[in-house]
């Protein structure tokens, strides 16, 4: 019992001794100075641990008498949530360094974060939710205030922390409701109540606060309000980091409780849900249009892409599940790309992140800003780039669940996002030459990152990659 | 190769253009030129490929022809083909290309980049016009955007920002409502073959929707998400107004390109989705097409007449020639269908030669101002023959194409409702007031400009770029049945098809109400 309990949670035992190793590693040998080799072998282990998820295992395990689910869904997700990890360690590392952030506590707090991850998407109980989702924050509240010297990062990690903190009060609140009206933690358990007959009030009220703190996890409006400043404040690397692995953490947990746990009343969820994907969607597009720092610009931007996601989550059927994780996919994959870019920017050795620097940039880096321009329009999601594939599964997902209503308000929203995206390439294409602010210093990894994401978004009109099926089959083992 | 000829002159302006982006280095003269060459040649062999298909189509064949079929993401599939109603816009497109190309010959910022815009631009229209999955279509009808987006934004007059923005969102939210309404269509047919969903009855039973009732149920909300982007890249009246700010600001191959052929992707959209697939809600909704037709037609007649800046004139001139097109589909009979079609293919020609025409003296004064102007004729007689030439056909003059558009969708028109073609007739009159205004402050008088005294008559290449389509509206104009002829057969099949399902959906009602 207990080996095949060990044997199903294995990755995750080895990602979390690989982080005690490494930090005991680098206290006793160089500290910060074995950071660049440490962030290396740490992408290369989540790396590592990201195939041997995606290849290895079929069908569904559980351990610990349910508390820990092993399937599809959460394979599908792990695997984009290790791959983006590691692929933001490497892309981090050269700006660490430049300004002198390169601490080796990075790299491990990453990979601790990573575990939290892993285990929120694959929580079959109340408490393993907990547990996974206080792994990950813990740590991001510390990597968001990795710049100690600076108020903005500090601020921003205090921010994040008492925000979070509420949030998490909200969900244990939701929690012990919904402990107390259904006797036990486990999902698999509540659903067998829910099954039974109609929601008792106790029961909806536990699911609200469910909601909320899980709303506050993927920054849906309005629950949102932390997004912009902890993006502006934490150093550049950490918010890329925040766009990408969280996000899909936390939108593949919220995608686990509601369908474990409640997928018996979609009723009583999809509308609340749809509520918050049209907030996030409008609040996301109209607020982006006035940033002048291209962080916060990007916290807007993901804040209305949550809100698209969300969308296949409140179609509450197969469908909406394979359209949430093909988005969430994309999603990470252009986000990768366009801090690739944003991490690059610079003048005179220090970081530029207000928008209007990139004045005339395309006649100096005609390559870099031709894959930011492939990159803003995919975000945009405008055809042929990939961004409009993750918007059409959404929409087609809307509509089919019979949410045309909402359909047609996302549509309406994205148009308004657009210009945002527009008003960068406007910027890097029609500006002017005299106002140019930025340097082209090229750093070959980050460039590499930009360069394929973009290809990709180009490429990807072909089959997508072929990530259809396995969305399909993670969707079919969450949707029952 | 015959299997994949549509595929093949599709993508060849795509390879030229990725070509072009990876293997030229360099902005110096000599690799300004070889681009120019390269984006010339291409657009030559694609037009010359594309004869291929037009000698082998089979007018008589209503069905599709040189269809190719592949597998594609979620049982969406990538099918080309054309029948007789898009075969023409692909003729038309591919004709166009090397003159527009032509045109940019004397832009010195950034060629490579503005020849790749165009290549990738020929790609996406051809695709628009071949593609026979709605997805397919939608992909290619939307990614026209970002190229022309930036065509107006990067190589565009003062107040290209703007007109760019304008541009992009408006024609954005116009689209992306057909977006929906193509997914609504999905789930309800279970394909998005255009084919099938051709033969496929939407529901036009009553709806009630949010305590309204909807007549014409689902065809018409489908219908209006179709009308909301059609209408816009028509453009129609009243959501025409990011067109002449595009046009104006656009440089001149831009608004040959826009003017001849993005605007026809709009009547082409109406005569391949809205009047076969909804043909009911096509029926209920005429009237207001017809008459949104006729107030444009007038409308922005006067407001061409009022005019100080030459491509402002031609642009609301647009507007209201396009008028004519939808008039003419929406009568939904033989002539008023023949005559859109070919008033669109007319149009392509006049109007693109026409925003030549003000290329050529912009490239000499660099204003576009008719009041800068007066008296060319004694400098430039050459150009004023040309010049004269088109402000006729665009006016409507018998013997050039311009008549034959006019004519039969005025006659198609009276036939559906006497009272629009009598107001769009009165449009015939206005075209002319404008036109000829515009050509006698331009081109008569006497040359008093200092300015002017040392403009010198068109070159070789600007003679060059007229001669082709002097000759086709010319010959368009005399032997309209070049035309007709290729579109006839097919249109015959999609009227029959309309007013069968029309017929029969008033005999069901009609059967409801006894």
């Amino acid at each position: 019992m207990i080996s095949s309990d060990i044997s199903t949670v294995l990755p995750e035992i080895v990602l979390a001794v690989y982080a005690m190793l490494a930090l005991v590693g680098a206290v006793y040998t160089g500290k910060d100075k074995v950071t660049g080799l440490l962030t290396w072998i740490t992408a290369a282990v989540l790396v590592l641990v990201g195939l041997w998820i995606g290849l290895g295992g079929n069908g569904a395990r559980s351990a610990f008498n349910g508390a820990f689910i092993d399937d599809s869904f959460a394979r599908f997700a792990k695997v984009v949530i290790l791959l983006s990890a590691a692929a933001v360690l490497v892309m981090s590392q050269d700006y660490m360094k430049r300004m002198q952030l390169d601490r080796f506590e990075y790299p491990v707090l990453v990979t601790l974060a990573a575990v939290g991850m892993m285990m929120m998407v694959s929580a079959g109980d109340l408490m393993a939710l907990y547990m996974g989702l206080e792994l990950q924050s813990l740590s991001l509240y510390v990597v968001a205030a990795l710049r100690r010297d600076s108020a903005k990062s500090t601020e921003a990690g205090l921010k994040y922390f008492v925000l979070g903190a509420i949030s998490s009060g909200m969900l244990l609140y939701g929690a012990s409701l919904v402990y107390g009206f259904t006797g036990t933690t486990l999902f698999s358990g509540v659903i067998e109540v829910v099954q039974a007959g109609e929601l008792s009030l106790g029961l909806l009220f536990g699911l609200v606060f469910l909601i909320i703190g899980l709303a506050f996890k993927v920054s849906a409006v309005p629950f949102h309000m932390w997004t912009p400043d902890v993006y502006e404040g934490s150093p550049t690397p950490v918010t890329a980091f925040f766009a990408t692995a969280p996000k899909m953490a936390a939108m593949g947990l919220f995608a686990r409780v509601m369908f474990d746990a409640f997928g018996e009343a979609t009723h009583d969820w999809t509308q609340i849900i749809a509520l918050l994907s049209v907030a996030s969607m409008f609040l996301g597009a109209v607020a982006a249009i006035g940033q002048t720092n291209i962080k916060r610009l990007m916290a807007f931007s993901s804040i209305a892409h949550m809100g698209f996601a969300l969308m296949g989550l409140a179609a509450g059927t197969e469908a909406g599940v394979q359209a949430m994780l093909i988005y969430m996919t994309i999603y990470v994959a252009m986000n990768v790309g366009t801090f690739a870019f944003i991490l690059s920017m610079e003048k005179d050795g220090k970081p530029v992140v207000q928008i209007d620097a990139l004045h005339m940039y395309s006649t100096r880096e005609p390559l870099k800003a031709l894959a930011m321009l492939v990159l803003l329009f995919s975000l945009a999601g405008v055809p042929p780039l990939v961004g409009f594939f993750g918007k059409f599964y959404v929409l087609m997902a809307a509509v089919d669940a019979g949410m045309a209503w909402l359909a047609v308000a996302g549509v309406i929203a994205s148009v308004i996002g657009a210009f945002y995206y527009l008003r960068i390439v406007y910027y890097m294409y029609f500006g002017d030459e005299a106002k140019a602010g930025v340097d082209s210093r090229v750093n070959p990894v980050l460039w590499g990152f930009l360069m394929v994401s973009a290809l990709a978004m180009l490429l990807g009109v072909v089959n997508l990659f072929g990530i259809e099926g396995p969305a399909l089959a993670a969707a079919q083992t969450l949707v029952r | 190769m015959l299997d994949n000829i549509l595929s093949l002159i599709t993508f060849l302006p795509l390879i030229a253009a990725l070509v072009l982006a990876l293997f030229l280095r360099g902005e110096d003269e000599a690799a300004q030129t070889n681009a120019k060459w390269v984006a010339l040649a291409t657009t030559v062999v694609t037009f010359l490929a594309s004869l291929f298909v037009i000698a082998q189509f089979d007018p008589s064949n209503t069905g599709f022809q040189f269809v190719e079929e592949r597998d594609w993401i979620l049982g969406l599939k990538y099918k080309m083909g054309v029948d007789g109603i898009s075969v023409l816009f692909v003729m038309l497109t591919t004709f166009l290309m090397p003159i527009t190309i032509g045109a940019c010959w004397g832009v010195t910022h950034r060629v490579k980049e503005y020849m790749i815009a165009f290549l990738l631009l020929e790609t996406l229209m051809l695709g628009v016009f071949c593609a026979l999955d709605l997805v397919l279509f939608y992909l290619f009808f939307e990614a026209g955007l970002i190229p022309m987006f930036l065509i107006i934004g990067i190589w565009g007059g003062a107040n290209r920002i703007y007109a760019s923005f304008k541009f992009f969102l408006y024609t954005f939210l116009g689209s992306v409502l057909m977006l929906v309404a193509m997914i609504a269509m999905f789930m309800d047919a279970g394909t998005t073959d255009i084919p099938t969903l051709l033969n496929h009855e939407f529901s036009a039973g009553t709806l009630s929707l949010f305590g309204w009732q909807i007549v014409g149920g689902l065809q018409t909300l489908l219908w209006l998400a179709f009308f909301a982007s059609f209408a816009v890249k028509m453009p129609m009246w009243p959501v025409h107004t990011w067109l002449p700010d595009a046009h104006v600001q656009a440089p001149t191959a831009g608004s040959v390109i826009l003017a001849a052929i993005l605007l026809k992707m709009g009547g082409y959209g109406f005569l391949r989705f809205s009047l076969p697939m909804f043909p009911v809600a096509s029926d209920l909704l005429a009237p207001l097409v017809l008459w949104m037709s006729a107030i444009a037609i007038v409308y922005t007649s006067l407001v061409a007449m009022v005019q100080q800046d030459m491509k402002k004139l031609i642009a609301y001139s647009s507007v209201a020639h396009m008028g004519y097109v939808t008039m003419g589909i929406f009568a939904a009979n033989q002539q008023g269908i023949d005559g859109a079609i070919f008033q669109m293919i007319s149009h392509g020609f006049i109007s693109g030669a026409l925003f030549l025409c003000v290329g050529v003296i912009y490239d000499r004064m660099h204003t576009r101002d008719i009041d800068a102007y007066g008296g060319l004729v004694n400098r430039m007689p050459a150009y004023a023959l040309v010049f004269m030439l088109f402000t006729m056909a665009n006016v409507g003059l018998p013997g050039t194409s311009g008549f034959v558009g006019e004519f039969l969708t005025l006659m198609g028109v009276f036939q559906a409702n006497t009272w629009v073609a009598l107001i769009a007739t009165s449009g015939v009159i206005l075209s002319a007031a404008y036109a000829l205004w515009l050509y006698r402050r331009v081109v008569f008088g006497q040359l008093i400009k200092e300015s002017l005294k040392s403009i010198t008559d068109m070159n070789k290449r600007e003679r060059m770029l007229f001669a082709p389509l002097i000759f086709m509206t010319l010959l368009l104009g005399v032997y309209p049945s070049l035309v007709t002829d290729i579109i006839g057969p097919s249109v015959a099949a999609l009227i029959e098809q309309q007013q069968t399902a029309v017929v029969a959906f008033d005999g069901t009602t009609q059967m409801a109400q006894h």
